[in-house]
C-alpha cells in the first residue's frame, strides 16, 4: 500500500478516531465560493501567531443540507494563506493607502475632466456582496457619474436572466425553495453538472430520487450529475435550444400541455405551438444527437409527473442564443404547467457566490438597486432620491461586460477601470485580446484579496479583506438573503472594499453616502431597493439571523418574505406569464475543416472561477494541479494521442497548451476544457466572445478548435 | 426587389421566412394553391396514426404575414408565368409582377393508370389525410398500395387504429429505395408482429368498387374497406415546362437553385439538382436556405444534401442513410460491417469509404443513431474501433465499484477528494465506522452519493480482519 500522506486536507489523520465536529464553536457564517451558500461555523484560534481555522457545516442552513464539498472545507486557508496583499501597490512598489488613493481619485479626477466621465469604467463581480455591488453601482453613477459599469455575472447568468424576465416579469433565479427537489416527481437539469459545481445540492436531487423520482440530465458529457441521472440525453454542444424544442412538440403531440393552466395563467401559447411544429423528434435527433427514443422518454417523464422541474444551468446558458434556449425551456415549463404550481417550477441554478444578489443591485449596465431598469424614469427618480441627486445626472445603460471590456483603451471608450472581485484576464472569452486591452488603459486599479493575473496587470493593486473577515449579505440560488459575519480579523495592512469605496468617494468630494460600514450600507440598499421587483425593504440583519435567510420580495419587516413568488401570478402587469416564440440557430462558430471539433468548457470540483482563490489552496491544486483537455478515445486514436500527452489546443483567437484526459466520458466530436487557469493553459484564450443580442452573453459553451500533439 | 413565390408548402413557405430574415425591405407575394395556411407535410403520418394533434401541423401563425409585411394569397392557382413581362397570372385573373420568381410547386401524388385508382385515397396532403381518418373510423380493414416510406408509415398508422392493414408491394422488398434486402425483410416482420400483413412482389391491377378492396394481378382480391394509394410522387413541373424553361424530372436548377432562366428559382420537390430530386423535407429546407442567400445577393452554393430517411412510426425504430446497398463481391473499395439479429428486429448496418460513413441503416431500437447520423452528416471520420461504433457500451468498464477489486488509488468521495487508500488507512488508523471515515477524511460530507462505497470498504475491510462492522 501507498503511504498516505500525514494530513489530508488540513485535517490530521495520525491522531484518530477523531469525533466528528458536529457543534463546532465558532462564527455562524457561509462559504464563500458557489451560490448554494452553504452554512459553515469558521473558528480561529491564534497560538504564537500562527492561526489555526477550523471549518464545520451548519445543518440548519437548508440549502447545503448540512454538506461541504472540499472547497469548503478548505476555505480556511484563504484565511492563513501566506500569498495575501497586505499593501497598496503604485506600479509595483508598496504605498500607503492615503498614497494609493490619493493617486487613484486624482488620476481619476483628470481623466474624467480630459474625457468625460465615461472614460471611467468600473467592473464589479458576482462574488461581491449585495452591499459592495449595492455602494459600487452608486459610486459609479453617483461619485463617477459614469454610464460605464457591468460585472462578470454577465459571464455567468444574464441569459437565464432576460429569459426569465421576458417570461415572468421578474428574474428571482430560482423561484422556489431548493428544498422543494426533494419533492418532485422529475427534475430536468438542462446543462448543469451540480455535482461537481455544487456537490451538496445533489443532497436534494439524491432526496428525490429516493422516493422515487426521476433525474434527467442534458450535457456533451457524462458527468458525475449525469452518471447519476436516470436519463442522460448526450447532445451535441450548441444544440441545447432544438432539444427543448422537440421536448416541447413531443409534449404537444403526446397531449402533455396543462390546458387549463396554459388558459389561466399565461399568453401567447398558440404561436409558441405553431413554432415548434417544425421541430418534429426526428429532426430534433439530427440536430442534437439524442435518439428519438431518448427524447420522447425524457418528454414522458417530465409530462406525466404530478411535480415537475425544469432547471438550466451554464452549458444551456452560456450561449449567442442562451436567452432564447432558456426561454424554450421556459415555454416547456409553462407548457407543462409548473412555473407558479407549488413544488414545481422553473429555475435557473445560478453559479456565483453572490450572482442572484449581485444582479440586483446596480451593478449592471442597464440597471438601479431592487433590480429596476435604469431607463424607468420611476426607478430613475426613487433611486436618486434614496441618494439624495437630481435623476437628471444618474447616467444611463452603459456597455455590456464584454463590450465594456473590448472597448477599453480604444477611442471613445473608457481609459481608466476600476475592477473588483474579477480576473476577467483569465475568466473573459477571447481572453488574450482582453489582456491587451487592459493593457492600453491610461489607468488600471484592481481591489483584491490575492495577486490575480489581472492585479499582476494593474497599475494600482488595493488589497482589501475577504469572506470570514468582513460582513455582509448574499442572496444564494434561491433568492434567500443570507447574512456572512466577520469571524476572524483581516491582515494588519488590508480594508474592505467598502472602505476603498468609501474612501475614493470621499476624495472625489462625497464626504457623505459612502459609508464603510456594511450595516449603514445594507439599511440604505433596503431603502433603495423598497418598491422594486427585488424588495429588501423588510430584511434586516437580525430577521435574517433569527430566520437563516429571508426570502426577496420582502417589502416590509412585518412582511415574511416571499419563498415562492409566483404562486398566485406571475410578475407582468397581467399577472401572466408569457410564452416566447423562439427558433433554433447554429452556434455562431461551428466546426469546419480547418477547425474540425467542438470545444466546450466548464468547472472542476476542486475549483472555482479563474482559480484565484483554489489555485492557492494546497489540497485542492493537489486534487487537480493543472488545466487538461478531455477528448474521446476515438479521438485520441485519430489524432494519435496517448492519455497525458500535452496538446495544442487552438482556435480562431489564441492557443493553449495543456495535458490530454483521455474519457469515454464526452463525445466524440467535441473536446472539454476547465477555465480555471492561466497563461498558456487558460481555456478562455480559445472562447468565442460572440455575444447573445438580448443578454451579452457570450458564447462559453462552444467553438470550434484543432487539437494536435504539442 | 418584388419577390414572388409560387407555392406555399414547406420549402415555399421556408424561402419566404428565409428572404424575410435576411431582407426586411423585399415586397414579398407568396401564391398558395391550397385553401389552408402552409402546413407540416413531415407530420401528416403522425396524424394519421394519431400520435399527432391535426392543429400541430401548423407551421405559421395565421397572423405571421400581416406582421412581417408578406402577401399571401390562398387557394390561388398560378396557370402561367410570362417570363419577358416578369409577370406570373392566377386562375381567379390576377397578373402578379416580379423581379425574382421561386417557383416551389412541390409535387403530386403518383396515382397507378389502373382501374378505380380515383375511388381509393391518395396520401399526400392534410385533406387527403383527414378523409382517410374519416374513412377509417367506420373501416375494419385497409389495404394499403406502396411500400416506400409514406405507405409504411400509413399502414403503421391504421394499424394504430384498430384496422387490419394488409401492405401490398411492388418490390420484392419493403422501402427498397432505402433498404438492402436483409433490413427491408426484417422491417416486414417488424410490422407483421404489429398486424400489418405484408405483401411483397405484387401487382394491384384493379381497385374495386366499394368497400371491396383491390384484385391483384393474378387475380387474388385483397379484401379491405378503405384503400390507400402510396405509390411516389411526381414533381409538379407543368408551369416551369410551359414557361420554356428547362425540365428533366424536375426543373432543373444550378447550384444557385436558378432555372434556365436566372430570374427564376426553383426550390423543394420540384426541382432537379445535380439529377437528383428530394422528397425529403430536409433537403427543401437546405434549398431554401441557399436560394434566399442568393436572392438577396450573398454568395452561396448548394451542393446536394446528404440524405437521412427516419421512419416514423410507432414501435418501429428505423433510419437509413446515404449508400445503403453495396454489392461487396464486386466492390472492393466499401468496408461493411453489419449486425443482425432477426430474432429481435435488430440490423445494423454501416458502410464505409475511405475511412468515412457514407451509409447506414439502423433498425430497431439503437443508442447510435443520433451519433451515426452526425458522422455521416459531418463526413467525418469512423473510429478504428467499428465494433465500438455501432455497440458503445462494449467499450469495458473503466473502475470497477466493488470494494474489493477497486485499487487504493480509485477516487470513492468526488467531492473532497478520497481515495480508497484513505479510506483503508484512516481504517488501519483506528476507524471502523462510517462516521469516523467521515470525520477524518471529509468523504460522504459533500453531495453525500459515495455513502454506499464508503460503507462497502469499511465493511469489507473489516470482514477481511473478522471484525463485524
Amino acid at each position: 500500500m501507498k503511504p498516505l500522506e500525514s494530513t489530508i486536507g488540513s485535517m490530521p489523520v495520525a491522531s484518530l478516531p477523531a469525533p466528528p465536529p458536529v457543534k463546532a464553536p465558532g462564527t455562524a457564517t457561509h462559504c464563500p465560493y458557489c451560490a448554494l451558500q452553504c452554512g459553515m461555523s469558521v473558528a480561529a484560534t491564534e497560538e504564537a501567531g500562527v492561526r489555526d481555522v477550523v471549518i464545520a457545516p451548519r445543518a440548519e442552513i437548508p440549502a447545503g443540507a448540512g454538506g461541504l464539498c472540499q472547497k469548503g472545507w478548505t476555505a480556511g486557508e484563504l484565511l492563513t494563506n501566506g500569498s495575501r496583499l497586505t499593501t497598496p501597490l503604485i506600479e509595483g512598489r508598496p504605498a500607503t493607502w492615503a498614497e494609493a488613493l490619493d493617486h487613484v481619485a486624482a488620476r481619476l479626477r483628470r481623466i474624467s475632466a480630459e474625457h468625460g466621465p465615461d472614460a471611467v469604467a468600473v467592473f464589479g463581480g458576482g462574488g461581491l456582496t449585495n452591499e459592495k455591488a449595492y455602494l459600487l453601482g452608486k459610486f459609479a453613477r453617483m461619485a463617477l457619474r459614469t454610464s460605464q459599469i457591468d460585472y462578470n455575472g454577465r459571464f455567468c447568468m444574464s441569459s437565464a436572466a432576460a429569459a426569465s424576465i421576458r417570461a415572468f416579469g421578474m428574474d428571482r433565479g430560482m423561484p422556489f425553495p431548493v428544498t422543494d427537489l426533494a419533492g418532485a416527481d422529475t427534475v430536468l437539469v438542462a446543462g448543469g453538472n451540480v455535482a461537481e459545481t455544487m456537490p451538496p445540492f445533489v443532497r436534494h436531487l439524491a432526496r428525490m430520487r429516493e422516493r422515487g423520482g426521476r433525474l434527467i440530465v442534458t450535457d456533451p458529457r457524462l458527468t458525475p450529475t449525469a452518471k447519476a441521472a436516470d436519463l442522460h440525453l448526450q447532445l451535441a454542444p450548441g444544440t441545447d435550444l432544438a432539444l427543448a424544442l422537440g421536448l416541447l412538440h413531443i409534449a404537444v403531440a403526446e397531449g402533455y400541455v396543462d390546458e387549463d393552466y396554459v388558459a389561466a395563467r399565461t399568453t401567447g401559447f398558440d404561436a409558441v405551438a405553431i413554432s415548434v411544429s417544425a421541430w418534429w423528434p426526428e429532426r430534433v435527433e439530427r440536430v442534437t444527437g439524442v435518439p428519438v427514443a431518448l427524447l420522447r422518454e425524457a418528454a414522458r417523464l417530465l409530462g406525466t409527473a404530478k411535480r415537475a422541474m425544469v432547471l438550466t444551468g451554464r452549458g444551456a446558458e452560456q450561449h449567442a442564443k442562451g436567452t432564447d434556449t432558456v426561454s424554450a425551456f421556459i415555454n416547456l415549463a409553462l407548457a407543462l404547467g409548473l412555473p407558479g404550481t407549488e413544488g414545481s417550477g422553473y429555475a435557473c441554478v445560478t453559479g456565483q457566490g453572490n450572482g442572484q444578489g449581485g444582479r440586483e443591485h446596480g451593478q449592471k449596465a442597464d440597471q438601479l438597486p431592487g433590480y429596476r431598469k435604469i431607463d424607468d424614469p420611476a426607478a430613475r427618480a426613487h433611486v436618486a432620491s434614496v441618494w439624495g441627486m437630481d435623476p437628471g445626472d444618474l447616467p444611463g445603460p452603459g456597455r455590456s461586460a464584454y463590450e465594456l471590456l473590448d472597448a477599453l483603451g480604444t477611442p471613445g471608450g473608457p481609459r481608466a477601470l476600476l475592477l473588483f472581485g474579477s480576473n476577467p484576464v483569465v475568466s473573459a472569452p477571447g481572453a488574450g485580446r482582453i489582456a491587451e486591452r487592459l493593457a492600453g488603459l491610461d489607468l488600471l486599479v484592481v481591489a483584491d484579496v490575492v495577486l490575480s493575473e489581472t492585479a499582476a496587470k494593474a497599475h494600482v493593486v488595493l488589497p482589501v479583506t475577504q469572506w470570514a473577515e468582513e460582513s455582509g449579505t448574499t442572496t444564494n440560488l434561491e433568492g434567500r438573503v443570507l447574512l456572512r459575519r466577520r469571524a476572524v480579523a483581516p491582515p494588519s495592512g488590508v480594508r474592505s472594499d467598502l472602505a476603498v469605496l468609501s474612501g475614493l468617494a470621499e476624495r472625489l468630494g462625497h464626504p457623505e453616502g459612502f459609508p464603510a460600514e456594511p450595516r449603514a450600507v445594507f439599511d440604505e440598499l433596503r431603502r433603495a431597493s423598497a418598491g422594486g421587483p427585488a424588495d429588501y425593504a423588510g430584511i434586516t440583519y437580525e430577521r435574517i439571523a433569527a430566520e437563516t435567510g429571508v426570502f426577496w420580495p420582502c417589502p416590509a419587516e412585518d412582511h415574511p418574505g416571499t419563498p415562492r413568488p409566483f404562486l398566485d401570478r406571475f410578475a407582468h402587469p397581467d399577472g401572466r406569464a408569457r410564452f416566447i416564440p423562439v427558433n433554433h440557430r447554429p452556434a455562431d462558430e461551428e466546426a469546419d475543416e480547418e477547425y474540425p471539433i467542438h470545444l466546450t468548457t466548464g468547472r472542476v470540483l476542486a475549483h472555482y472561477q479563474s482559480g484565484a482563490q483554489t489555485r492557492r489552496i494546497a489540497s485542492l491544486v493537489r486534487a487537480v494541479p493543472e488545466a487538461y483537455v478531455e477528448l474521446h478515445p476515438d479521438l485520441a486514436e485519430r489524432l494519435g494521442l496517448a492519455d497525458g500527452d500535452r496538446v495544442r489546443v487552438t482556435s480562431r483567437r489564441g492557443g493553449a497548451e495543456v495535458p490530454a484526459r483521455i474519457t469515454g466520458a464526452i463525445r466524440s466530436d467535441t473536446v472539454f476544457m476547465p477555465f480555471h487557469w492561466a497563461g498558456r493553459a487558460s481555456a478562455n484564450l480559445l472562447t468565442n466572445p460572440a455575444l447573445d443580442p438580448v443578454s451579452r452573453m457570450p458564447e462559453f459553451k462552444v467553438c470550434a478548435v484543432r487539437v494536435e500533439k504539442a | 426587389m418584388r419577390l414572388v413565390v409560387v407555392g406555399n408548402g414547406m420549402a415555399g413557405a421556408r424561402l419566404v421566412e428565409e428572404v424575410r430574415a435576411r431582407d426586411a425591405g423585399a415586397e414579398i407575394t407568396v401564391l398558395g394553391a391550397e385553401t389552408a395556411q402552409p402546413y407540416n407535410r413531415v407530420l401528416l403520418s403522425n396524424v394519421l396514426a394519431g400520435t399527432s394533434r391535426p392543429g400541430q401541423v401548423r407551421l405559421l401563425d395565421p397572423s405571421w404575414y400581416a406582421e412581417h409585411g408578406v402577401t399571401a394569397v390562398f387557394g390561388a392557382e398560378v396557370t402561367g408565368i410570362d417570363r419577358d413581362a416578369r409577370t406570373v397570372a392566377t386562375a381567379d385573373g390576377r397578373r402578379v409582377p416580379y423581379d425574382v420568381l421561386a417557383l416551389a410547386t412541390g409535387s403530386e401524388a403518383v396515382v397507378p393508370p389502373i382501374p378505380g385508382a380515383r375511388d381509393a385515397f391518395a396520401f399526400r396532403t392534410l385533406d387527403d389525410c383527414r378523409r382517410i381518418i374519416e374513412a377509417a373510423s367506420a373501416a375494419r380493414g385497409a389495404v394499403v398500395v406502396g411500400g416506400g416510406l409514406l405507405g409504411v408509415e400509413a399502414a403503421r398508422g391504421l394499424a394504430g387504429r384498430g384496422l387490419q392493414v394488409t401492405l401490398l408491394h411492388l418490390a420484392g422488398h419493403l422501402m427498397e429505395r432505402q433498404l438492402d434486402a436483409e433490413a427491408g425483410q426484417l422491417l416486414g416482420e417488424t410490422l407483421a408482429g404489429l398486424g400489418v400483413r405484408i405483401r411483397t412482389g405484387v401487382q394491384v391491377a384493379e381497385v374495386l368498387p366499394g368497400p371491396g378492396g383491390v384484385r391483384l394481378a393474378d387475380g387474388e382480391v385483397v379484401p379491405g374497406d378503405l384503400v390507400v394509394l402510396a405509390c411516389g410522387v411526381r414533381p409538379l413541373t407543368g408551369l416551369a415546362r410551359d414557361a420554356g424553361l428547362k425540365v428533366e424530372r424536375g426543373v432543373v436548377v444550378d447550384d444557385e437553385l436558378r432555372t434556365s432562366d436566372p430570374a427564376v428559382f426553383a426550390v423543394g420537390e420540384c426541382a432537379e439538382h445535380d439529377g437528383n430530386v428530394y422528397g425529403l423535407v430536409a433537403p427543401a429546407w437546405e434549398q431554401a436556405a441557399v436560394a434566399a442567400e442568393v436572392i438577396t445577393g450573398r454568395a452561396a452554393r448548394y451542393r446536394g444534401s446528404r440524405l437521412v430517411t427516419r421512419l416514423k412510426a410507432r414501435s418501429v425504430e428505423l433510419a437509413a442513410m446515404g449508400e445503403t446497398q453495396v454489392d461487396e463481391s464486386a466492390d472492393r473499395t466499401a468496408e461493411v460491417v453489419r449486425f443482425s439479429h432477426r430474432a429481435r428486429g435488430t440490423y445494423r448496418k454501416l458502410v464505409i469509404r475511405d475511412g468515412r460513413l457514407v451509409g447506414a441503416i439502423l433498425l430497431g431500437e439503437s443508442p447510435v443513431v443520433g451519433t451515426l447520423t452526425q458522422l455521416f452528416d459531418r463526413g467525418g471520420q469512423v473510429p478504428g474501433d467499428r465494433a465500438g461504433l455501432l455497440f458503445p457500451g462494449l467499450a469495458p468498464a473503466q473502475q470497477t465499484d466493488s470494494p474489493v477489486r477497486m485499487p487504493d488509488s480509485a477516487r470513492v468521495c468526488q467531492c473532497n477528494n478520497v481515495t480508497k487508500g484513505q479510506i483503508r488507512a484512516c481504517w488501519e488508523a483506528g476507524a471502523r465506522d462510517i462516521a469516523s471515515v467521515a470525520a477524518a477524511t471529509r468523504a460522504t460530507t459533500g453531495c453525500g452519493s459515495c455513502r454506499d462505497a464508503v460503507e462497502g470498504i469499511v465493511g469489507w475491510l473489516c470482514e477481511q480482519e473478522g471484525v463485524s462492522a
